[in-house]
C-alpha cells in the first residue's frame, strides 16, 4: 500500500509479456511448417493448417490492450513509441502467423508430387527467419539495437537465398516439365519465407524506433523524431 | 438515460472476458429519477444512475453542468446551502438517505469528502487524522487511536513521509501532502464511500499522479466516486465514467467504451474536444 506503483506500468509489462507469447507461437509455427515440409508429414502440415487460432486471438487482445492504453492513460516519449511499436510488431506476428499457413498449404500441394531435390536452401532459410523473430523479439526485451541492426543484416542472407533457390529450381524446371508444379510450390515457399524476414525485419526497426526514436525504415538512415520537419 | 452499468471491462484481456453480468460488484449507491434545485432552477434533471462497490465512478462535463453538485448530493453536502431542494430517491446500501429521521452526520461518516483544495486543520498531522476519531468515539484507548492514526497514513500512502514528524503542524505540509493528509483524515472514520471533487486540480502533476495511484488503492477497499475536470484523469482512474451536461446525465458507461467508443453524439463532441 506505502509503496507508489504506477500501474500503467504494470500494465505496459503485461502489453510486453503478451507480445513475447505472440512472438513465440510465431516463431513456433514456422518451425513446424518447414519442418512438417521436410518431413513430408501430412499430420504435422494439418496441425500448422488448424492451429491459427490461439495468434489470432492474441492478435486482437494485444491490439485492444494498446487501444486501451492509449485512449485512457494518453502516454508519452519513450511510453507512446513503446504502444506504437507493439501495435505494428503485433501485426507483423500475426502476418507471421498467416504466412506459416501459406507454407503449410504449398506443402500440401508439394507433397503429392515426388521430391524435386533434396532440400537444403529452404531448411536453411527457414532456421534463418527464426533466429530473426526470435532475435527481434530478443530485441524488444532487452531494448538493444545493436541486435536488432544485426536482424536488419541477415534479412541480406536470406534475400540472397531466396534467389539462389530461384534460380537452381529453374534449371530442374527447364530440364524436366514434370517438375514444374512442385517446384513452383518451393519457389512460393521460399518467397513466403523470405516475407517473414521481412517481417522480422519490420520488428527489429520499430525495435530501434521505440528505443532510440530514430527511423531507420528505407534507408531512412536514423532519421530522428526532432528532424522530422526538416 | 442509461441507468445500470454494464458489465466490467473485457479489455483486459481473454481472462476476464469472461465475467458476466452476475459477477459485477454489488450496487452500492442507487440514485432513482433525481431531480436538484437551487431555488427555482432545476440544476440536475432526472439523473438515474447506480454505483457500484469497489470501483471508481469520474463523473466529467463542462463547467455548470452539474456534475459537482451532483457528488454533493450523494452525502447531502447541498443541505448546507440555503434554498436547495432535491426530488427522487438516492439509497446507499439500501438506505434512504434523504429520511428525515436519517443522522446526516452519521451519514457523512460513512460517506467521506475529499475537496479541490487540501484544508488541513491548522493542528498537527497527528490531530488532523486523530479528531474525527476522536469526535466520533470510535475508539477506546490511546493505542488504538495511534494504531488508527498510522493505519489511516499508511492507506493514504503519506505514512513515510511523516511519520518522524506526527507532531509537526499539518500546515508544514507541501500540497500533494496536505491533499493526502485530507484523505487519511477522510479514511480515518472508516467511511464505506470516498467523494472526492477535484481532489487533484490544485497539484503539480508528480503530486497528481501520486493521488491518482492512491485512487487506483483505495478502490479495493472503498466505493469512490470522483469529480473532475480532467477528462485525461477520469480516462486514467476510473472503471466507470459518467457524462454530464447542462444538468442531466448524458451518457454512463465504462470508462474505455466512453473513450474509446461513446454510445452518444453529444459524449463523443466532448471527449474529442468537439466542446466544452
Amino acid at each position: 500500500m506505502e509503496r507508489v506503483v504506477r500501474h500503467f506500468q504494470e500494465e505496459l509489462g503485461t502489453l510486453q509479456s503478451r507480445l513475447l507469447e505472440m512472438g513465440g507461437l510465431a516463431e513456433d509455427r514456422v518451425r513446424r511448417s518447414v519442418q512438417a515440409l521436410e518431413d513430408r508429414d501430412p499430420d504435422a502440415i494439418e496441425q500448422v493448417l488448424k492451429g491459427d487460432e490461439p495468434i489470432n486471438e492474441l492478435h486482437i487482445e494485444i491490439d485492444n490492450r494498446c487501444f486501451r492504453l492509449l485512449a485512457l492513460h494518453q502516454p508519452m516519449a519513450a511510453d507512446l513509441r513503446a504502444i506504437v511499436a507493439a501495435v505494428k510488431i503485433n501485426t507483423d506476428l500475426e502476418r507471421v502467423g498467416d504466412l506459416s499457413i501459406n507454407i503449410a498449404e504449398a506443402a500440401t500441394r508439394y507433397t503429392l508430387h515426388p521430391p524435386v531435390k533434396k532440400l537444403i536452401d529452404i531448411p536453411r532459410m527457414g532456421e534463418i527467419a527464426q533466429a530473426m523473430l526470435r532475435d527481434a523479439l530478443d530485441a524488444y526485451v532487452r531494448r538493444d539495437t545493436a541486435l536488432a541492426q544485426a536482424v536488419l543484416t541477415a534479412d541480406d542472407e536470406l534475400d540472397a537465398l531466396k534467389t539462389q533457390v530461384f534460380r537452381e529450381l529453374l534449371t530442374y524446371m527447364l530440364q524436366d516439365p514434370s517438375t514444374i508444379e512442385p517446384a513452383l510450390d518451393l519457389i512460393l515457399i521460399s518467397r513466403h519465407l523470405e516475407r517473414i524476414g521481412d517481417h522480422a525485419t519490420n520488428i527489429a526497426e520499430d525495435v530501434i524506433f521505440m528505443v532510440s526514436a530514430r527511423d531507420v525504415r528505407h534507408h531512412a538512415s536514423g532519421t530522428s523524431l526532432d528532424r522530422s520537419d526538416d | 438515460m442509461p441507468t445500470d452499468a454494464p458489465p466490467l471491462p473485457s479489455l483486459a484481456g481473454r481472462t476476464q472476458s469472461a465475467r458476466s453480468a452476475e459477477e459485477l460488484p454489488p450496487v452500492k449507491v442507487d440514485v432513482e429519477r433525481v431531480n436538484f434545485y437551487y431555488g427555482t432552477k432545476r440544476a440536475l434533471q432526472d439523473i438515474s444512475v447506480q454505483l457500484r462497490s469497489n470501483l471508481v465512478s469520474a463523473f466529467i462535463g463542462p463547467s455548470g453542468c452539474g456534475k459537482s453538485t451532483f457528488l454533493r448530493t450523494l452525502n447531502r453536502m447541498n443541505d448546507l446551502i440555503p434554498g436547495t431542494r432535491l426530488e427522487g430517491t438516492i439509497r446507499v446500501d439500501g438506505v434512504d438517505i434523504y429520511n428525515p429521521s436519517l443522522d446526516v452526520v452519521g451519514l457523512r461518516r460513512r460517506i467521506g469528502m475529499v475537496f479541490q483544495k487540501s484544508n488541513p486543520f491548522p493542528k498537527s498531522i497527528f490531530e488532523n487524522v486523530a479528531y474525527g476519531v476522536r469526535l466520533n468515539g470510535l475508539t477506546s484507548s490511546r493505542a488504538e487511536l495511534h494504531a488508527r492514526v498510522e493505519e489511516s497514513l499508511r492507506a493514504a500512502a503519506i505514512w513515510d513521509e511523516v511519520k518522524d514528524r506526527l507532531h509537526e503542524s499539518a500546515m508544514s505540509l507541501s500540497g500533494g501532502q496536505q491533499q493526502r493528509l485530507c484523505i487519511a483524515r477522510a479514511l480515518a472514520v472508516r467511511p464505506k464511500v470516498l467523494l472526492m471533487d477535484e481532489p487533484a486540480s490544485a497539484l503539480d502533476p508528480i503530486a497528481t499522479q501520486r493521488i491518482e495511484e492512491l485512487i487506483y488503492e483505495l478502490k479495493k477497499t472503498y466505493t469512490i466516486v470522483i469529480v473532475t475536470h480532467n477528462m485525461q484523469q477520469a480516462a486514467r482512474v476510473s472503471d466507470y465514467t459518467a457524462f454530464f451536461w447542462m444538468g442531466q446525465l448524458i451518457e454512463y458507461d465504462r470508462t474505455d467504451k466512453i473513450f474509446t467508443a461513446p454510445s452518444q453524439k453529444l459524449t463523443e463532441d466532448y471527449v474529442t474536444g468537439r466542446f466544452g
